[in-house]
């Protein structure tokens, strides 16, 4: 196998206000004609990096300070910026991870490839746009020639996605770099896109440099993997032996880290520690601090590649000092018994959700008349009982984080009855809703944005505990403030301190803390670890468990992660187009999924343990987009979608259909 | 007491003004994330320079904003209450007597050109003629004041200016050495740097340490030598000439400068809660009272703005030319007069700032802390006092120290259209209005434009300068430009 593209000491600076960052140090590899080379790790830790110095489009704070990049024998890093441009696009192909964001928005997608083609002076005129078609085909974009003269905000995220690819690879490059090509996308149009790519690779032989945080999706589609932590690989291996044996800690810790059933009911592995800042000098090894296996010789001096047993043609590797010793660290921990029962407390209904229905009007015209509804949720009915945990899954637009919402009163509800506690909040008084209010109390997705950045994290804390009068002073606050801060596991001396100064996972950790300082019996928990790395993912999601059984909080837990929901799910709702399609016990919904929906939505995770082997989405018709939630198909929402669907299924919404005693289907196919 | 202290509304609004600044800047000390910036801002250089600038401007402007009215000498022997002058005077007004003597205020007859020892135009004057008789002459006349000491100007002129231009420098220099010593000295005694005033004077010219000194000291220097030039010849002639009535230009001028602060300042302050508060109203609450807000800001762009404020100033003028039982003094007239006219101008500017704001609110309410908030049942004000203002406050200041500028251009063209301050109040704008016609003369009376001209350009430069490095330290998206480094700058070198 020869090496299309081959990197060598590779030392990548950034200078910021807190002195020069070491963004990457040391980092060699290379990749083989038709080979998919994955880079994983978690945030922080060089994947970009690495891309951006291969392209050299470095942002302008950061400079390659030593290091070789050789394409085909150029050498890149010595190349001047003009024939720069001619590798960038022609020989080296890059896919981003915001399909949104990485099209021009005021040319259509046909021009956009015409463009690049004309660029690297592969076709002009009639004959790039020849071509362009015949890309966006490839690509599986559904009628192309249409679409060529479609603006991107005419098209889908999963589209756009494709568009970009045929933008990326039409000029047949050599090296396709993909940045977190899917992170942005749902997990049907994940396993579209990354289905796709393995396709176009077979058939183009190009080399791909993957860069991902998904351990799954590596799994799915990496020849061989690199581990990245703080600016350097530390281990380099070829998938199978990476997954079946990882040799440095950090790896074998990660693996143990991420939730699933296997996980159930025992808490998560988790990493002590955090990455250590990169404007340090390091003289030992990065990970010593945070590893178990840390010894004299580990603080001391910086460990070299050490190899594994080689396996067949590709040799895996670590920078370990244990590889030397002899002594391979113990494989992933293993995880208490399997699935040991969730602990539950049965006390009966804490909140009763009937028929909640939110539409949000669309107006037009001059005096703003409604024309139209767009039917966000529409018709949901869900039960969780105090102490347990209902899992709302489904993919971006089903309408699950207004749900939560609509619960909370933040969207008012349209129609429907919201029983919590007894007591009926839809349309209640506004003195019953603020006194309600405590009761529930909601958690969001993006750390950065939940805290206000000018107060501090007392303040924050103090804010909700104000408002409803607990604690009746401002000095009973502070005690009750630093008690929760104690208890979510940060600090005392947080309290006065401003919430810039905490990494993401500890903001999380702020904004649980100021949602159960008003005591409340049910937390919505809108995608809290979505945007976290995987090690932080394990630290709330412990953190969760650990509230909900000392406190007996119930738990709504709104995600698309699948993974999580197996962890900790005691009962599952699907959500397609404002509705549940499915609903039962974790158990139920989990292993005997009826639902076609519910069914293709497991089938479409990528998976560890099954690799590249795993049943692909055989089901095209799941490549659909998803319909409007403004126009919802007539009769089963999801037949535009599902290979099962007949024409009766169009005629009318299927009614609930009952399994057992806690689970119900929507589907008349349903066995 | 040989004087009697007046207090102008103008004064006080902007002493309250100084003392919010004061409070901020206390406020601001303790809370990193509000230092922050600040403190980014004071690495700038050219930022700092002009901070300088403005510091000479604002120093001026403080002075002549402490009005009093001297106490007339009773005659002797009449007894009675004491008696004080109908003219306002300024501690400004006393500081430049001090150092310009006679030549301050309006000692001459009519134009002379700068540094003249002679008049601008020629007089008939009686001379005795060789016969005795007084006999009319046609020539251009001693001034009274402007270089009065000199015995025969023709030959004496050019090295009296020199020296004293000279001695001007010398003074001035050992005024920034002393001023330069009290401020560094200060400064390393408040951060205890190593090695005391001597360490922080060598940081300073290498420029390294935390504040660009550098860049304020040589700012300083300049500042300090006009400022001497300034005193010492300012003192034997009219440095920048005089103007139609005799009046010493650079004395008009230093008298506008408090005129341009108070209208760009106070125009802010009266702009900032209407557009603050009705920007927040309109992108927080929506609905309706959005719509209504709308509307207002945008009908009241779409009138030209010059028209809308001549109206008001006319209706104003009126009403004071009612009510003369309302003032005491030309000098109370003059100033409510530019009070309204700091009123009319708010009025007139706050909807960009508005706009500003609701866009800005209409971001920050749906972001989650926001939405937090309102999960724990925070009423409405609360949630936009602790929520959404402090989140818009940088653009509050970004937006208040350029619009500063802008209003002290717009103050000038109004006093040259004629709408501005009253004609008794010196400013840039009526500087300009009374220079205009003698720009066709020839030769030409250029002095009084120029001053005017120079001043304004240093003002508003410096406050521009400064706008920029501010905007520049709180905007977070803005990085400074750094140079490449490493292989690839090696290779492309």
């Amino acid at each position: 196998m020869s090496a299309v593209l081959e990197i060598g000491g590779l030392n990548t600076r950034i200078e910021t206000a807190g002195g020069v960052i070491r963004a990457l140090d040391d980092v060699s590899f290379e990749i083989a004609r038709g080979e998919t080379f994955a880079v994983v790790g978690e945030s922080g830790c060089g994947k970009s990096m690495t891309a951006l110095s291969i392209m050299r489009l470095l942002p302008e704070a950061a400079w390659i300070d030593s290091g070789r990049v050789d394409q085909e024998g150029r050498r890149l890093l010595e190349l001047p910026e003009y024939e720069m441009r001619d590798v960038r696009g022609r020989r080296i192909g890059m896919i981003f991870q915001e399909p949104a964001t990485s099209l021009n928005p005021v040319m259509t997608c046909g021009e956009q490839i015409v463009e690049v083609l004309e660029r690297h002076g592969i076709a002009r005129g009639a004959a790039a746009r020849a071509r362009a078609l015949d890309w966006l085909q490839r690509v599986g974009i559904p009628d192309p020639a249409q679409r060529m003269d479609d603006y991107p905000f005419q098209l889908s995220g999963g589209m756009k996605q494709r568009v970009m690819i045929a933008l990326a690879l039409c000029s047949e490059p050599e090296v396709l770099i993909a940045d977190e090509p899917t992170t942005a996308l749902d997990v049907t149009i994940q396993a579209q896109i990354l289905d796709l790519l393995v396709e176009l690779q077979r058939s183009n032989g190009m080399a791909m440099l993957l860069i991902t945080h998904d351990l799954g999706v590596v799994a799915r589609m990496a020849h061989r993997v690199a581990l990245m932590y703080a600016g350097e690989m530390i281990e380099i291996g070829s998938r199978a032996s990476f997954f079946a044996r990882p040799l440095h800690p950090y790896a074998a810790r990660l693996f143990a880290a991420l939730p699933g059933s296997a996980s159930r009911g025992s808490p998560l592995m988790t990493i002590p520690g955090m990455v250590p800042p990169l404007t340090t000098e390091f003289a030992g090894c990065r990970f010593a601090p945070r590893c178990a296996f840390a010894h004299a010789r580990c603080e001391a001096e910086a460990p070299g590649w050490h190899m594994a047993a080689t396996d067949g043609t590709t040799s895996h590797r670590a920078r370990c000092h244990l590889l030397e010793e002899g002594e391979v660290p113990p494989l992933r921990a293993e995880a208490g018994a399997a699935a040991a029962a969730l602990p539950v407390s049965q006390q009966g209904a804490l909140l009763e959700v009937r028929d909640l229905k939110v539409h949000f009007p669309i107006r037009r015209g001059l005096f703003r008349r409604t024309v139209g509804h767009v039917r966000a949720v529409d018709g949901v009915s869900l039960t969780i009982g105090a102490g347990r945990t209902l899992a709302l899954v489904g993919e971006s637009g089903c309408g699950k984080t207004t749900v939560g919402k609509g619960l909370l009163q933040l969207i008012a509800p349209s129609a429907g009855s919201i029983r919590f506690d007894g007591r009926e909040l839809a349309g209640a008084p506004a003195k019953v809703l603020r006194q309600s209010r405590s009761l529930m109390q909601i958690v969001f997705q993006d750390p950065f944005a939940s805290l206000n950045p000018r107060m501090r994290v007392g303040e924050i804390i103090a804010e909700g505990m104000a408002s409803f009068g607990l604690g009746v002073d401002q000095a009973g606050r502070d005690r009750e403030a630093a008690s929760l801060l104690a208890q979510v596991g940060l600090p005392a001396d947080a309290r006065d301190r401003y919430p810039h100064e905490f990494s993401g996972g500890q903001r999380q950790r702020i904004a649980i803390a100021r949602a159960l300082a008003v005591e409340p019996k049910l937390i919505v928990c809108d995608e809290p670890t979505s945007a976290l790395d995987v090690s932080v993912q394990a630290q709330i999601l412990n953190l969760l468990a650990d509230l909900q059984r000392e406190r007996g909080v119930a738990l709504l837990f709104i995600t698309h992660n699948l993974a999580v929901v197996e962890h900790l799910a005691h009962d599952i709702a699907v959500m397609y187009l404002g509705r549940i399609v499915e609903s039962g016990s974790a158990d139920e919904v989990l292993r005997r999924p009826r639902h076609p929906y519910t069914q293709a939505l497991l089938a479409a995770v990528p998976r560890i343990e099954g690799g590249a082997e795993a049943p692909q989405v055989a089901d095209r018709k799941l490549f659909a987009d998803l319909p409007s939630p403004a126009n919802p198909p007539a009769g089963c929402h999801f037949h535009t979608r599902c290979s099962r669907a007949t024409a009766e299924c169009a005629a009318a919404y299927p009614e609930a259909r009952i399994v057992s005693q806690t689970h119900r289907v929507h589907c008349i196919h349903a066995q | 007491m040989n004087f009697m202290v007046v207090v102008l509304w103008t004064d006080v609004l902007l002493f309250i003004l100084l003392a919010v600044c004061l409070a901020y800047a206390r406020h601001a000390a303790r809370r990193p994330h509000l230092r922050a910036p600040w403190a980014r801002m004071a690495r700038s250089a050219s930022g700092m320079a002009a901070a300088t600038v403005l510091s000479a401007f604002a120093l001026i402007g403080v002075l002549d904003s402490l009005h009093y009215r001297p106490l007339i000498e009773a005659k002797p022997g009449v007894p009675g209450p004491a008696r004080y002058a109908v003219e306002v005077r300024s501690v400004l007004d006393l500081v430049i007597q001090g150092v310009l003597g006679p030549m301050a205020g309006k000692s001459e007859k009519t134009y002379s050109a700068p540094l003249a020892t002679h008049a601008f135009s020629r007089e008939n004057i009686e001379r005795p003629g060789p016969d005795g008789k007084p006999r009319q002459v046609r020539e251009y006349p001693r001034l009274a004041n402007g270089g009065a000491h000199l015995k025969d100007p023709a030959r004496e002129w050019a090295a009296d200016v020199a020296t004293h231009a000279v001695r001007g420098m010398v003074f001035g220099f050992i005024a920034w050495l002393a001023l330069a010593f009290v401020l560094l000295g200060a400064y390393a005694a408040n951060h205890q740097e190593d090695g005391g005033i001597a360490g922080v004077w060598g940081d300073a010219w290498s420029g390294r340490g935390r504040l660009p000194w550098r860049s304020i000291l040589i700012t300083l220097l300049v500042i300090c030598l006009c400022a001497g030039v300034a005193a010492t010849l300012g003192s034997r002639y009219h440095l920048l000439g005089t103007d139609k009535v005799g009046q010493d230009v650079l004395y008009l001028a230093l008298k506008s400068v408090r005129t341009a602060l108070i209208i760009g300042t106070l125009t802010t302050l009266v702009m900032l809660p209407m557009g603050v508060l009705l920007g927040i109203a309109a992108g927080y609450f929506g609905g309706w009272i959005d719509d209504a807000i709308q509307y207002v800001y945008t009908t009241l762009n779409s009138i030209p703005g010059v028209l809308l404020i001549a109206a008001s100033v006319l209706m104003m003028q009126v009403a004071i030319d009612a009510n003369p039982g309302w003032f005491a003094t030309a000098a109370e007239r003059a100033d409510f007069r530019l009070l309204c006219l700091c009123f009319i101008l708010g009025m007139m500017s706050w909807t960009g700032l508005c706009r500003l704001m609701r866009g800005e609110a209409l971001k920050l309410r749906e972001l989650e802390y926001v939405q937090a908030a309102r999960a724990f049942g925070v009423s409405r004000l609360a949630i936009i006092v602790r929520h959404i203002l402090p989140n818009v406050m940088h653009l509050v200041i970004i937006s208040a120290v350029m619009d500063f500028s802008g209003m002290v251009l717009t103050e000038a063209v109004l006093s040259y259209v004629g709408v501005g301050v009253d004609p008794s109040m010196s400013s840039f704008g009526s500087m300009i209005n009374a220079a205009r016609l003698e720009m066709s003369r020839d030769p030409m009376v250029w002095w009084s434009l120029a001053a005017a001209f120079f001043f304004m350009l240093a003002l508003v430069l410096a406050a521009n300068l400064f706008a920029d490095a501010v905007r520049d330290a709180f905007d977070p998206r803005l990085s400074p430009k750094r140079r490449r480094r490493g292989l690839l700058a090696k290779a492309s070198a």
